[in-house]
């Protein structure tokens, strides 16, 4: 980098004005080429977009026509909007639940594949399966494992004596039952989990145990402090992925029912592309984007107190 | 729970505990993908049988024949195979130039330029939905395959640059400064030496293009309308919407919708686990 710099640096030894050496003047050339394609990219397709949505948030627009400039109008009526509620309820019940409960099943299975015996390394493949599951078949495989007569989870259910659950159509069971259903394809956080496994110093863990800790002790003490860093990658990439759930409450339960899965990004859809309030979307997908942006920032102002870095470096 | 002062754990206890435990893990993953199978080889109208059988009591394959004929899948999995190979392609070329720009040449204004990169990794994508349809539609690109594998030939995406540049970062920079006294240049460089040698992390991410676009289903929902211009993911749901009952028939296209995915898993199985592995020392 430092090399790259002297734009407006001034050194004693330099008298006139050209000092971008011929390298230099290269290298910059050749790192904007290489780079070319994600700049325009990024404009096009990132920057472009975010201030368009922030314009169109203004407006009043069906995707036909002229937009018109409405002020604040929008978020006025999004404010008094009882569905901006439930579907701003309904994701935050379902992300506040649902990370924890995938992070937490994802470590258990890394866990599990950490183990040093032989043929791990089948397991391991075969617990990534269900991930790799295209999320439609994934949809119409779990409404039809959840179907109340004739499902999985049901047969197994009455098997063992317990009275079937209606799990998709009960307004009080639908959120934990999406969120069961995501339990099954945890596999990107648990391979991240599994790799920091890997990364435990042996010598920490087995100094512990010569000190007398029991496995679960080490466990807490000495493993999870260690790949604090990871755990915290999964919760700020989990909390963001959650919170624009969509494919299996558009296709499986249409939000339903009663509303008690319309989500968030469901909401935006619906509004943008169903009902071609194009603007009102819009200014839906700006208070999205800041409530992320919110938690995500407190979620770095806390992790200060237990994200741990060995090398002792802020979090990149 | 971990044992590390041997290879193995030890005691036939340990073993077999551990055993007991991963088989039981691998029967809930593969639980429900014999339920998929088992249903797609059921008798017509026996997906209603109560109480539900865990063995079919006569198997039939022809239900893939007559589930593929329902709507032109073949025309949807063209479209699937089109859309993949060219993202992909777009993704895997784009992406490490990216990323060898960020690994190796020193430019003005590289770490903010690499900051935006990764913080376009946290940036929701409901966020730019619907002024992304409204570009293409403006570019005339509405309902067509375009706005589907377009974009990727634009640096692919914050984390696959990410991935490939943390593995060049960890290769060594002896061959390419002899080439550069040899006075080769940069894309020369970077085509013959830096490419061939980022071979395993550009599989990983070949492998995560691969099955993230073959499996998207939001994309063509926004971005396509008529029948020609569907993929398989989303043929899948309108076959679903119209025979909701016929689970036994959705249930074999999904499995056949499944299998190129399995197999491209298995095959580059290895890229895959150290792909996500590397991408998990972003935390560190």
């Amino acid at each position: 980098m430092a090399d790259a710099l002297p734009l407006g640096a001034t050194s004693p030894v330099q008298t006139k004005r050209p000092r971008w050496s011929r390298k230099v003047k290269a290298d910059n050339i050749a790192g904007y080429l290489f780079l070319a394609p994600w700049i325009i990219g990024f404009l096009a397709f990132i920057v472009g977009p975010m201030l368009a949505s922030g314009y169109l948030s203004l407006t009043k627009y069906s995707g036909f026509g002229d937009a018109k400039w409405v002020g604040f109008q929008n978020y006025d009526k999004i404010f008094q909007d009882d569905l901006f509620y439930t579907s701003l309820y309904n994701t935050t019940y379902f992300a506040f639940l649902g990370v924890p409960a995938q992070l937490l099943v994802a470590l258990l299975l890394a866990v599990l594949l950490n183990m040093k015996v032989r043929y791990v390394n089948v397991f391991r493949t075969v617990y990534y399966i269900p991930t790799v599951t295209p999320a439609v078949a994934n949809v119409f495989l779990w409404v039809w494992i959840f179907n109340f007569d004739f499902g999985l989870i049901n047969s197994l259910l009455r098997l063992v004596g317990v009275s079937p659950v209606n799990w998709l159509w009960d307004p009080q069971i639908v959120k934990p039952a999406l969120i069961l259903m995501s339990l099954w394809s945890v596999g990107q956080q648990m391979v991240i989990f599994l790799a920091a496994l890997q990364g435990v110093s042996e010598e920490l863990l087995e100094a512990a145990s010569i000190d007398g800790a029991s496995n679960f002790r080490r466990f807490i003490r000495i493993t999870v402090p260690l790949i604090s860093p990871v755990i915290f990658l999964n919760l700020i990439i989990g909390i963001i992925n959650l919170f624009q759930t969509f494919t299996v409450a558009f296709i499986a339960t249409k939000g339903g029912p009663i509303n008690s899965s319309l989500f968030y990004v469901l909401y935006i859809y619906r509004k943008g592309f169903e009902s071609f309030s194009m603007g009102y979307a819009s200014g839906l997908a700006w208070i999205l984007f800041m409530i992320i942006l919110v938690i995500t920032a407190i979620q770095f102002y806390f992790a200060q107190n237990w994200v741990y870095y060995e090398s002792g470096e802020a979090p990149s | 729970m971990v044992d590390r002062e041997e290879k193995y754990i030890g005691s036939i206890s340990g073993k077999l505990a551990a055993y007991i435990l991963l088989a039981f893990g691998a029967l809930v993953s593969l639980m429900p993908l014999y339920w998929l199978v088992m249903t797609s080889l059921r008798p017509a109208g026996a997906e209603f049988t109560y109480p539900p059988e865990w063995i079919p009591s006569s198997f039939h394959p022809e239900n893939y024949p007559v589930a593929w004929r329902r709507a032109p899948f073949w025309l949807f999995t063209f479209n699937s195979v089109l859309v993949t190979f060219l993202a992909t392609l777009g993704t895997l070329l784009t992406a490490s130039m990216a990323a060898y720009a960020f690994a190796r040449v020193p430019f003005y204004g590289r770490n903010v330029w690499f900051g935006l990169t990764l913080s376009t990794m946290m940036l929701p994508w409901a966020v730019t939905l619907i002024p992304r349809f409204l570009l293409f539609k403006y570019m005339q690109l509405f309902d067509s395959l375009w706005p589907l594998f377009l974009p990727f030939w634009f640096g692919g995406g914050g984390f696959y640059i990410f991935l490939i540049r943390q593995f060049i970062m960890t290769l060594p920079v002896e061959m390419e400064e002899a080439a550069v006294v040899d006075g080769a240049s940069r894309v020369r460089i970077f085509f013959m030496i830096t490419m061939p040698l980022t071979k395993p992390a550009i599989a990983a991410v070949g492998v995560f293009s691969f099955i993230h676009h073959w499996n998207d289903f939001i994309s063509p929902l926004i971005y396509t309308n008529r029948e020609e211009t569907r993929t398989l993911a989303l043929g899948l749901r309108y076959f679903g919407d119209e025979q909701f009952t016929e689970f036994r028939l959705i249930m074999a296209v999904a499995t056949l919708m499944l299998v190129p995915v399995l197999v491209v898993f298995f095959a580059a199985n290895k890229y895959f686990v150290s792909g996500v592995a590397l991408s998990g020392l972003a935390g560190r």
